[in-house]
Formats: C-alpha cells, structure tokens, sequence
C-alpha cells in the first residue's frame, strides 16, 4: 500500500491550504517593523554608490566596479517592451539603502536583540533558534537545534542580519554567506563570478543593480560535495521607500548539488515600493542546482494602489557539460512582475528546466517566462509554465527558446497553460522560437481554461465553500509545478495559491 | 425528513417554467423513486434541492428536518445532510480523489462543528468504504473522475457518499451508463447505506434499477409535476407499458 502512503502525505499538505484559506482574509505578511532604521539619502549619484559601498566594508576594486555600472547605467533607457503599465518611477525619489541601527553593535544575548527584530522572524514562521542566530548572538550557532535542517540567510532590508548553519556547511567545505561578507573574504570567488552571467551592461534594471546593490547571498559549492541542507533566503523589504537591490551569486563547481530557497515578503503600503535583484548562478560540469522562489510580495491593493514593482534579472549558466539547474518560481505577489529566469546551456548535454506559476489578482500586472538558450549538443530544455488570472489582472507568459547553430540534436519542451477566474483578466502567451540547426526539435503547447462553474458547484455540493473549491481547483491546475517544489515551499505554495485567489469570485 | 410544498421553479436566463408545483415527502428510512419521461423535470428537481446556480424558486418550500433549504448555499445544504449523486460526474484535473474526498469531509465536519479527521483515521475509513466498492488504490489516487469509466464515475459518486455519511441522498439517473455488473455494485454500495434515519430519492428512468435498490414509494414525474404516486409496482407498470398509460390517466 506504499502508493496510498504517499497519498496521506499530499493530504496533509492539501488541509493547509483548507487551514489557511479559514484563517487568513487579507495580506498576511502587511505588517511594519518599527526599528530604528539608518538611510542615506534618497536619490542615486556617485557618493551614494560609494556609501554604500564604504558601508559594506567593500576593498577598492569593488567599489570601482559599481561606480563603472552607475556610469553606464546613466546611459540607459527603462526598457517598455513589457506588457506592463505603471507610474513612471522616479528613481532619484527612493532610498538606495536602509539598515536597522542595533545591527551597528552585534548583541551578546537575545536579551540585546531588538525584540520588534525577533518579532519580524517568528511572523515569517523562522524558529527561534534561527532567529537567535539571525539576530546574530554571539554564540547562537552552539546551541542544539531540532527538526529539519535549513540554512537561512536573511536579509532585512539592505543588510544580511545573519547566517545560520554556517558550521556545519564549512565543514562541508561550502561557503553560504551575505555577497557583502564574500567580497571581503573570498575576493577570488567574487571577482571570477560576479558579473560573468549578468553582465554589469546587461539591462536598465540589472545595471541600476550593480551600481547599488546592498546585500544579498552568496553561495559556494565545492567539487563533488553535496550540499548537506537546503539554502534559504529570505528576502524583506522593510523601509518605506527603500528599493531592495539584492544580489544573489551561486557556483557549483563540478558535480556538486546544491538546493536554494528563496521566500519573499513585503509590508502593506501606499507607495509602490521598487525591488530589482540580480540572481547569477555557475554550474560547472556534472553539477547541478535547484532553486525556488515563493514571491509574495505585497500586491497593491484591490484599486491597484501600492504593491512592490518587481524588476528581476535571474540567469543560470550550464558551464560544465551535463550541468543542470532548474529553477521553480510561485509568483503571488508584487504589482508589477518583469521576470524571466533563464537558462544558458553551453556545456554538453547540459539541461535547463522551467517551472513557474504565476497569479495575478485584482489589478496586478505579471509579465514572466524564461529564456533557454541553447548553445551546446545534446542540451535539452523543458518549460512548464501555469499562469492564473483572476480579478482586472493581466497576465503574460513570455519566452525564448533559441537553439543556436552548434547546439545539434538538442530538444525544448514548453507547456503553456492559462486559467481564468471571473471574465475581466487577461492571459497572453507570447513564445519566441528560434531553430538555426536543423536536428534539433521544439514543442510548444499552450492552453487556456476557465475556472468551470460546473467544477465549484461540484466541489460545493460536496461541502466546500468558493473560496476552498477554487483553491482547490487552481492548486489542481498548478499540481505538476507545485510537485517540482521542495516538500516545505509546496505547502507554502498551495497556502499562497489559495490566498491570493481570495474574493476572486463571487 | 425532507418536505417539499408546491415548489415553482423557473429558469433564471429565460422565461421557462420547469417545475410547477410539485408536492414530495420523503421519510427518514424510506427510499422514494422518481421516474419520468425525459423533460419532465427530474433533473431540475435535484439541482434545485442540492442549490446549482441558474434556477428561480418562485414558490413553494423545501425543508430538510424543518430546515430551509432554498435559503441555504449549496455547501450549507451539504453540511445539513443533502447528497446529490451527480448524473454526469465533473473532472477535476490534478486533485487527487482522496484530497478531494478528505477536504469534503473535513469541510462538512467543520462547518457542523466537529473535529476534523486525521489523515490515520480517514485513511482507514476510506480504504474500508472502497474496498466494498471496488476502488482500488490506484482509483483512489487519481485525479477526480479524469479518465474514469461511467462505471467508476458513479462507484466514485458513492464512495462520496458513503465517506459524507448525509441525511438525504439524491441519485440522478445513477444507473445511465452502467453495465449490470456496475449497476449491481452501484445499488449494493447504496443498499448498505439505507438505515432508518436517512432518506433517499432515487431518479431513474428504469425499472431494472429499482430491482437492486428495492424502493418504498415510486412517484411518477411529467411535465413538472407528480402526477402519480404509488408502491413497487408502479414502477413495473411503467416497465411493462411506458408511460403513456399513465399519462392518459391523469390528463
């Protein structure tokens, strides 16, 4: 009876979604941390990239190297080719960095650490250990820790407050650190990678990123080693105008394994908040590396007022023949999402895999895919992408799939699927294929849905209410990407699907 | 148990009068059959009880135990003890059949009040209720009703049943589609349910059901109405010479 096991496992993580349609009614994670807060000035020029830069503790390199990405970026233009409306953003009228003022002096106790802190990571649900440890008390990481084993790394606005699990990891030989800590210690590794995936020109907001980004992670990965825990990040913006330009650098060197996490959430707020990461991730040959994001930025409310405006540049190169990397996103979150994951496959053999749902309610407006740029033989691609529309939202999938001249025999796979909840959203599917080889081979399927009444009704007269019959419906719909998730985020993920999807009908 | 009084149904997008004054009392520990020619309203009656969108009561009552039942949501009505076995059984893709069936039952058990069933208990419970209908674990695993033969559908339909444990059943035309292996299966599933204080009404168009699942009262529906009510027998009547006869009778 080992298949019906398994069942009672899915089970349980289904009532979570039931739980939390019961227990939540408007954006969970919409409250503020009062903390004493150090900014700089609004407004990005020179001195506040150096600022930024002198705040980190950065050698001189570093600091050259950011100056030269705000020089170029000063001669760039905000691109407009997505399928997005907003107010046009006055990037001199935000604060470029934000901190809280007790991480000034690191605390000896719990005692010492700010409680509103501490406060911040119970309501995200991290344990307390973790939280000792966040906060960063000295000697946290000494004490015994229970349950499952994950690394997190938090960033609270502008700067990375603490990393747990780092004994162990080192003693695994892999490094997980904030990209400020590893500037300072592994300068080697940070100028080999940094910016060898995204490059400093690549785009308005990955370049607007190089020049002021404050924190971030970093992950390092040995030859051969097994990552012994999942990575996580949590990522906050806390400051009322305070962009959050995080920058996440990961290599895994040849055949290593690494999973990384990533979970994001945003105050309530009036004022659409700007955020514009850069993700870059190197995997060498044989090795491979997962990483999921559950977004749930704070949305903008039902008249599409406020929310995050989501700029995101992420990209994985397969450098190694048969590396591999797949990346999960849960996009609920953000007013404006421009985000497209994507994957380079140079080396041999190598894969990229796509898997994203993205929700879009009310007014938000989701523009996301995912580039898979066929460059070796043999590389394969798959992209599995769920899009709901719910409310006035728009959602687009856009995507690439390029198979270059030497990339001979190589294979794409793409699943387009879109569901519509009410009658005044929208979803677009935009591919871009490109073949220039002629053995290799791409697929494209697409489909579009509506949330059926007869399927409610159903569920209905079988005891559920609206809101517990869609979610069940739409997690039924976006089953084969919550399945691509790790055991945790996909309860996460089920609870947001139903969440976000609340007052959607009716 | 459950009382309906001169209930008026019209359709709500055109001026239709489906149902126009039907009168039914179905006791607790009874099984009452509807049978009908086809358009006679049989179909409207249930979805109008179990609450379905796109019907207008323009008179008349319906109450289960004295309770209202046209005021309530469709998943009120479930909590208060109405089934409805679906006559065309809807597909939800990717929701396991057991996630489906653990949500119901524990959305049924919160809204009454009760705990809700560990994933232990239910487990347990289900694989016993399925075992007596033939549902192996596989069909138990499987998105709800996707691919599923008109067999399982209505096995399915039961299992459901059997795991909601309601007041009142109502069984659409749950015999359409099956073979006399599935029908017998089907009737057994709904035999081993009768007990003395739940009621069921059981829509058919066929006496040969009514051979499995022995009925206390069969009414006779045309042209939204219950134009005649008697025994067993009845239904036989309607076996031997149609309906005709009866229509001519009651003209």
């Amino acid at each position: 009876m080992a298949a019906l096991d398994q069942t009672q496992v899915k089970e349980g993580v289904d009532q979570e979604t039931v739980d939390a349609v019961a227990e939540v009614s408007t954006y969970k994670y919409g409250w503020e941390t009062d903390i004493e807060m150090e900014y700089a000035p609004k407004g990005v020029n020179p001195d506040i990239v150096r600022l930024i830069s002198e705040k980190n503790e950065e050698p001189e390199w570093m600091t050259e190297w950011r100056l030269a990405a705000f020089e170029r970026w000063q001669q760039m233009e905000e691109p407009n080719w997505a399928m997005v409306s907003y107010p046009k953003i006055d990037f001199q009228d935000q604060y470029y960095y934000a901190r809280p003022k007790s991480m000034e002096v690191k605390p000896k106790s719990l005692d010492e650490v700010d409680p509103k802190l501490l406060a911040t990571y119970e309501k995200l649900g991290i344990p307390l250990k973790e939280q000792m440890i966040l906060a960063g008390v000295e000697g946290a990481e000494n004490a015994p820790v229970e349950g499952r084993k994950v690394a997190v790394d938090a960033v609270f606005d502008s700067v990375s407050v603490g990393t747990t699990f780092q004994k162990e990891l080192q003693e695994a030989g892999v490094i997980f650190c904030s990209i400020s800590e590893a500037i300072r210690e592994h300068p080697e590794l940070v100028k080999k990678y940094l910016g060898s995936v995204v490059p400093v020109s690549d785009n308005f907001y990955a370049t607007l990123n190089s020049a002021v980004f404050s924190d971030g992670s970093f992950v390092y990965v040995p030859p051969g080693v097994r990552c012994p825990m999942e990575l996580s990040t949590y990522f906050r913006i806390n400051a009322e105008n305070t962009g959050q330009f995080e920058r996440t650098l990961i290599i895994a060197d040849k055949g290593s394994y690494v999973s990384y996490l990533e979970g994001c959430t945003a105050p309530q707020r009036d004022v659409a908040q700007l955020h514009a990461a850069v993700v870059e991730i190197i995997i060498e040959e044989d090795a491979e590396v997962k990483y999921s994001t559950v977004q749930n930025w704070y949305p903008g409310d039902e008249e599409g007022k406020g929310g995050i405006y989501n700029f995101v540049t992420k990209r994985a190169d397969c450098r190694g023949d048969r590396a591999k990397v797949m990346w999960t996103q849960v996009e609920t979150g953000s007013a404006v999402t421009w985000k497209y994951p994507s994957c380079i496959l140079r080396g041999e053999e190598s894969q990229g895999e796509f898997y994203s749902i993205a929700i879009a309610n009310n007014m938000q407006q989701a523009d996301t895919g995912t580039k898979m740029v066929h460059l070796g033989k043999n590389t394969k691609s798959r992209i599995v992408s769920k899009g709901i529309s719910a409310g006035k939202a728009q959602n687009t999938y856009r995507g690439l799939v390029s198979m270059h001249p030497k990339a001979k025999n190589s294979r794409n796979y793409t699943q387009c699927d879109s569901l519509l909840i009410g009658d005044k959203c929208g979803a677009h599917t935009v591919p871009y294929i490109e073949v220039k080889n002629n053995s290799s081979r791409v697929e494209h399927e697409a489909t579009t849905s509506k949330v059926d009444d007869d399927q409610l009704f159903y569920c209905r007269q079988r005891g559920m209410d609206e809101e517990e019959a869609v979610a069940l419906v739409v997690n039924g719909f976006c089953k084969d990407v919550l399945q691509a998730l790790p055991m945790e985020f996909a309860m996460e993920a089920q609870q947001l699907v139903a969440i976000s999807l609340e007052g959607s009908v009716g | 148990m459950l009382e309906i009084k001169n209930l008026h149904v019209k359709l709500e997008e055109e001026d239709k009068q489906i149902l126009k004054g039907v009168d039914l009392t179905v006791e607790a520990g009874k099984v009452h059959a509807i049978m009908g020619p086809n358009g006679s309203g049989k179909s409207t009656l249930s979805y109008v009880l179990s609450g379905k969108d796109g019907y207008e009561v323009t008179d008349g009552t319906a109450t289960l135990d004295g309770e209202d039942l046209l005021d309530l949501e469709p998943e009120e009505r479930a909590a208060a003890g109405m089934f409805l076995a679906f006559q065309y059984p809807v597909e939800i893709p990717g929701v396991g059949n057991m996630t489906f069936l653990r949500t119901a039952v524990n959305a049924q058990r919160k809204a009454r009040g009760e705990e809700e069933l560990s994933a232990a208990d239910f487990l347990k419970v289900v694989r016993a209720k399925a075992k007596t209908l033939k549902i192996d674990a596989d069909m138990l695993k499987r998105p709800v009703n996707v691919g599923f033969s008109g067999g399982e559908k209505k096995r399915n339909e039961i299992l459901q049943m059997a795991m909601l444990e309601p007041k009142m059943c109502i069984l659409d035309e749950t015999d359409s589609g099956l073979d006399v292996d599935a029908m017998k299966l089907v009737a057994e599933g709904v035999n081993a349910l009768r007990d003395e204080g739940r009621g069921f009404l059981v829509i058919t168009h066929y006496q040969r059901l009514l051979d499995h699942i022995k009925p206390d009262v069969v009414h006779i529906m045309a042209n939204g109405r219950i134009v005649k009510t008697g025994g067993p027998e009845l239904a036989l009547e309607v076996e031997n010479n149609g309906y005709a006869d009866i229509l001519a009778e009651v003209a």
